[in-house]
């Protein structure tokens, strides 16, 4: 596979649970990795004021993010000896209780691909221009910030 | 000269729009279209806003004829 093809990332709505077991049987036949390391975002139910958030809507600066999704990798190939790396974001409505985000990176050794890993998660927060309107049950909304 | 201007998110929702062209005075800076939009579309918080110019964020440019200019509120995805 080559790194350094631009790969889609966003996925319309969530992100079902067999996307994740395909994905890691798709890596059984590559017997130099030794570790894999995933990470998984999912909505939670937070209370704000009284109302508990059902959804958020995922929207984005689709190419721009496309563009920093692309550069990140990049830096993290540069970084950590990883065999392979796959990042999936949603878009659209991501009920509470479902999946958002999903990062799965893959090494000879686990502490690579923990770190690895760690490190797509934090420079997805900070960099990528994509933004969440929290949906409360009574279909009145905020929008979210990355802490 | 024209510039595009995209607004995402709270902005967007605040300019009740998603994009527009503008006809922008040559040599006007980015930070100071951003300042006539706040001031136009009422957008609350503007020191979290991140402007966007061609994809870059930089808000110190001079603006080009044919720029995207983005307006970016804080960042949410993951």
């Amino acid at each position: 596979m080559d790194k350094k093809k631009p790969i889609k990332v966003f996925v319309q709505g969530a992100i079902p649970p067999e996307k994740i077991a395909n994905s890691i049987a798709n890596h059984q036949s590559k017997t130099n990795i030794g570790a894999h390391s995933i990470f998984l975002g999912q909505i939670r139910a937070d209370e704000i004021d009284g109302k508990t958030v059902s959804a958020i809507n995922y929207s984005a600066y689709e190419e721009m993010a496309e563009n920093v999704f692309h550069e990140i990798r990049e830096a993290a190939f540069s970084k950590f000896d990883i065999t392979c790396a796959h990042i999936y974001h949603s878009l659209g409505e991501v009920k509470t209780g479902e999946i958002c985000l999903f990062v799965f990176t893959s090494s000879a050794h686990r502490k690579v691909a923990i770190e690895a890993c760690n490190y797509f998660v934090e420079e997805i927060k900070a960099n990528v221009p994509i933004f969440g309107k929290e949906i409360f049950e009574d279909e009145t909304h905020q929008w979210k910030v990355n802490k | 000269m024209k510039v595009t201007v995209k607004y995402f998110g709270m902005i967007a929702e605040s300019a009740g729009r998603t994009d527009e062209v503008l006809d922008v005075v040559s040599g006007t800076s980015a930070i100071e279209l951003k300042d006539q939009q706040v001031q136009k579309y009422q957008i609350q918080d503007p020191e979290s806003v991140q402007l966007a110019v061609n994809q870059n964020l930089d808000n110190k440019v001079e603006l080009n004829e044919g720029d995207e200019v983005a307006f970016l509120p804080p960042f949410a995805g993951g």
